[in-house]
């Protein structure tokens, strides 16, 4: 469709006339005339939601939201164009079947061997290994090696050695979904471990043999311990609730020396709701501050990470600070379960901290263990109740710590936004379906391809330069307050506004400081040469030898000239009193034309204008192969020099 | 760029010949120049009532009116007080935080004070224009919005030197009352009437700076969290008084020494640097949506919660960029 304009979302002069393109993966919109041929590419994958809203008389605006919260605003000339782009956007943007995903049409062009070897990158074997089993207390069983018992989850689980397959099968029909307790992390200094279920079948007084004999091999394979946490992770009431549905928690008289702790985390439709009040706030025109607080706490959003991240911690102390284990559930076991214990883990052990030890833990508490990927982010067309953005708080945990221990974590925001982005592209095939199961029936290894290896070839854009193996914020566990700490919760922007380039720094403190590494080692590459270079030639004692020093501005050989006109920044629109006055021509580093425009004169200064040098910037395009059948995925989102993330040290 | 008080325009709306022909001086023929009044229309129009008011287009043709409110005087010290007291309360939780921050309005102030020196600045960057600043007395909102105003346009505002150069200038020759106003602080109960935190939130307007262009101040938030220190309570003459003629009779430069001298000791001056420093030529404007705007961490959670982590991490940077 011609003639279509794309707004900036919140300046409605910087409007971008283009041609809209559907294709069976993406929406594309080509900017006319530009020479730098500005492109917009959306994933189907990517839409949450399309609003088509009421025809003006520059015609009729189409407003696309994305998981990603990219948000896109489209007006199209002609009504029944946008109508036609509507009803083929609903129809693209919810799949029916898992061939219609843009995985598996997606062509990186590598070979058979390399997508396999790609898939072998994480390895669940080898990381139950480096935790320190099998050993005396726990061994793998494979019960479950046919799915017989739990299907929804992996055909290796790790259990006490004392627990046979009678009493792993007994406990897992007492439990919600089969969701027998079973190994998530060992701590091989104490022995202490935490394990994973779901709820107990218990109602007010049902109770089973196998179950109870199930938590005392787990606390008895801590030798350190008399007892056991059971951390349940609902709110009591939920938790209560549950009962009368012949569900429930664990009984402190039945299950012999077990310490039981309600831990209140919101579901998920609570979480749902949360997240929607809280894009709500990002979508407001020029808030007030007040607006953005009001908004920010009246949806609660940042109060339930601070829980997710709470109980992280407390389980991390019981581990590390007094040797208990834990057995973590909620519900069925495989929301705030995971969120909890793949916290607590990258609270225990420096490996989650790297970024492969990042990806494989992600692999196991989440992956393996059967969290409904399909249901809670919409691989697939299905009940908008399940949806819910479980794995982004968990994602949104991890920036926080960042935030909090700058030192500690081997990869930047940059790799969590990204990792976020394909949990919903459906570019790679990790994050469909629902279980392990359902991806080894649709044969997604042989079909598709790893976001992991990907995102390890990439590896180079997703480090932090202030990352230190050998750093003592690096190693042992990290201990974040937990009182008073409510003002260390920030707010995300890098994630919510992700797209909107005039919030964030023109440059990334990130990727200049791993500028400045890299050329460090360069520099002392080449020292080392030279030294060694010199030192055979006094050996040969040439006089006449001269060493030609090269005098370098570090700060140009980097790519990071201020007068560089592509780092100039544009004001935002901060009055709208100065229009009647003729605009002048733009000083010198500035493309943009600064004639304001306006509305009403008010205090509250309006929109961010953007400048015309984040063209690179604005879409997925990099992120998303060009053309489905072609060339490679680029690896970043951005290039360099212009690049909006950034790690503040506040 | 200039800066002056209110006229004395009075109920009668008295004229004063010298007043616009100085004014009429500093544009040509047919230049306009805007007038960047900090108090709000309603509140300079009742000025006139006691003596003072505002510039009559008619009198002043040339030059337009804009007005930005800004808070000042006891509201703002009673913002300063909430905020720094809901920052102690460990009792809140996470549920009311947010609001307890948001009704202190700290950073809405904030917020305005950086929207309107962005503003003067625009006029004077994009539009060419001349600006004149001016609120009731000169010497608070006023100060504060030419200061931060050239922090914004003025690369050499940013150097080390030329920050303190900028301070000397717009603040304390400027005659920002800071023996009136940085008295007793935040904790105290005596609620003083002159006792106002301009200077802070100057302070944090040039953080909320730094933390959006990492790269464009020469010096660090330590240099700020000293100069926040020694306006309140100092070992040195710099901030005493209310003005230069007080510094006159006290004596001040003969009998104390000078901030500036201790800070640009070589020892001491490499811990006010900013190791991300690369000197940018260009205009920079910040973004004052309310998601870029945040709480000055360092320095209200200063005694409260550990700045260990964070002060590790910018002594890696300072060994990456100093090449260790």
């Amino acid at each position: 469709v011609e003639n279509v304009r794309l707004l900036d979302r919140l300046s409605s002069r910087k409007a971008a006339l283009g041609t809209l393109y559907l294709t069976a993966t993406h929406v594309i919109f080509v900017e006319n005339g530009s020479e730098a041929r500005k492109e917009t590419w959306v994933l189907h994958s990517q839409i949450s939601s399309i609003e088509k809203q009421a025809t003006t008389a520059t015609g009729c605006p189409l407003l696309i939201r994305c998981k990603n919260f990219q948000v896109i605003q489209l007006v199209i000339p002609q009504e029944r164009d946008c109508h036609d782009i509507y009803i083929s956007l609903i129809r693209l943007a919810r799949p029916v079947k898992y061939e219609e995903l843009y995985c598996f049409s997606f062509n990186p062009k590598l070979d058979k061997e390399e997508r396999e070897q790609g898939w072998k990158l994480v390895d669940l074997s080898e990381e139950y290994n480096r935790m320190g089993v099998p050993n005396s207390y726990w061994q793998m069983s494979d019960v479950n090696r046919d799915y017989g018992v739990c299907d929804s989850y992996p055909t290796e689980v790790y259990v006490p050695r004392s627990a046979t397959a009678h009493i792993i099968v007994g406990s897992s029909k007492f439990r919600s979904r089969r969701r027998f307790p079973a190994l998530s992390y060992y701590c091989k200094d104490n022995n202490a471990s935490i394990c994973r279920s779901s709820q107990p079948l218990s109602g007010f007084s049902a109770r089973c043999l196998e179950d109870e004999q199930m938590l005392q091999a787990i606390r008895k394979a801590n030798p350190g311990s008399d007892f056991l946490y059971v951390v349940d992770t609902r709110p009591k009431l939920n938790a209560m609730a549950n009962r009368a549905a012949g569900k429930g928690y664990e009984n402190e008289d039945n299950y012999s020396n077990i310490k039981f702790q309600f831990i209140g985390i919101e579901n998920i439709h609570v979480m749902r709701n949360s997240l929607q009040k809280m894009l709500e706030v990002c979508e407001l025109k020029s808030p007030s501050m007040s607006d953005f607080l009001w908004g920010l706490e009246n949806s609660g959003w940042l109060k339930h990470i601070k829980a997710i991240m709470d109980a992280g911690i407390f389980i991390a102390k019981a581990v590390a600070e007094e040797g208990v284990s834990v057995l973590v559930h909620c519900s069925d076991g495989w929301d705030r379960t995971a969120q909890v214990c793949s916290v607590a883990s990258l609270l225990l052990d420096p490996y989650y901290r790297t970024m492969k030890g990042f990806m494989v833990l992600i692999e196991k508490d989440w992956v393996s263990f059967g969290h409904k990927f399909n249901h809670r982010y919409g691989n697939l067309d299905g009940d908008p109740k399940e949806i819910s953005p479980v794995i982004d708080q968990f994602i949104e945990c991890v920036w926080q710590l960042m935030e909090q221990f700058p030192c500690a974590f081997q990869f930047n925001e940059r790799f969590l936004i990204h990792i976020q982005h394909h949990i919903y592209s459906c570019q790679f095939g990790n994050f469909l379906c629902n279980s392990q199961k359902e991806r080894r029936e649709l044969k997604i290894q042989e079909r598709t391809y790893s976001l992991w290896a990907h995102l390890w070839k990439n590896r180079g854009d997703y480090l932090n330069p202030l990352y230190r193996p050998d750093h003592s914020q690096t190693r042992g566990t990290l201990c974040p307050q937990m009182a008073p700490c409510n003002f260390l919760y920030k707010f995300w922007s890098g994630m919510y506004n992700r797209f909107e380039k005039g919030l964030h720094p023109r440059q990334s403190v990130t990727d200049y400081l791993m500028a400045v590494k890299e050329e460090t080692q360069q520099l002392e590459e080449e020292l080392e040469v030279l030294r060694e270079r010199l030192a055979n030639l006094q050996k040969s004692q040439l006089n006449d030898y001269e060493v030609k020093s090269k005098q370098q501005d570090r700060s140009k050989q980097l790519g990071l000239s201020t007068s560089d006109n592509s780092l100039a920044n544009t004001p935002q629109e901060y009055s709208n009193d100065l229009k009647s006055f003729p605009s002048r021509s733009p000083s010198q580093g500035d493309e943009e034309d600064s004639a304001l425009i306006l509305t009403q004169d008010n205090l509250k200064s309006s929109d961010p204008d953007l400048s015309a040098t984040s063209d690179q910037e604005s879409g997925v395009e990099d992120l998303s192969c060009r053309s489905p059948s072609g060339g490679g995925c680029l690896p970043s989102e951005d290039s360099g020099k212009d690049s909006d993330e950034a790690v503040f040290l506040a | 760029m200039l800066r002056s008080s209110q006229p004395l325009t009075g109920p009668n709306r008295k004229r004063c010949r010298e007043d616009e022909t100085l004014l009429g001086t500093v544009l040509d023929e047919k230049e306009r120049g805007f007038v960047i009044d900090t108090r709000s229309a309603q509140v300079a129009k009742q000025a006139r009532m006691t003596g003072g008011g505002t510039e009559p287009k008619s009198s002043y043709p040339q030059w337009k009116r804009l007005h930005r409110p800004l808070e000042r005087g006891r509201p703002l010290q009673e913002s300063f007080i909430k905020l720094v007291e809901a920052c102690n309360d460990t009792s809140i939780n996470m549920d009311r935080w947010l609001s307890r921050l948001e009704s202190s309005r700290w950073l809405s102030h904030v917020k305005a004070a950086l929207s309107t020196a962005c503003l003067a600045a625009q006029c004077m960057d994009r539009e060419k224009a001349s600006v004149l600043v001016h609120g009731a007395e000169g010497t608070d909102t006023t100060l504060l919005v030419t200061a931060l105003a050239q922090v914004i346009l003025d690369p050499s505002c940013r150097t080390l030197a030329g920050f303190q150069g900028l301070l000397e200038r717009e603040w304390i020759q400027a005659g920002h009352p800071f023996h009136l106003r940085c008295s007793r602080s935040a904790y105290s109960h005596a609620r003083l009437k002159q006792e106002a935190p301009l200077f802070l939130l100057f302070l944090d307007c040039v953080w909320q700076l730094s933390r959006q262009f990492p790269f464009s101040l020469e010096f660090s938030e330590r240099l700020l969290l000293a100069l926040f220190d020694n306006a309140y309570a100092s070992a040195y003459g710099t901030f005493l008084c209310n003005n230069e003629k007080e510094r006159c009779l006290c004596k001040v430069k003969e009998s104390t020494h000078s901030l500036w001298a201790w800070l640009n000791e070589p020892g001491e001056k490499k811990k006010y640097l900013n190791p991300l420093y690369s000197h940018n030529a260009l205009v920079i404007w910040p973004s004052v949506e309310p998601q870029s705007i945040q709480l000055w961490q360092g320095l209200f959670f200063r005694w409260i919660r550990s700045s260990q982590h964070l002060d590790e991490a910018w002594a890696e940077i300072q060994r990456l960029v100093e090449g260790d």
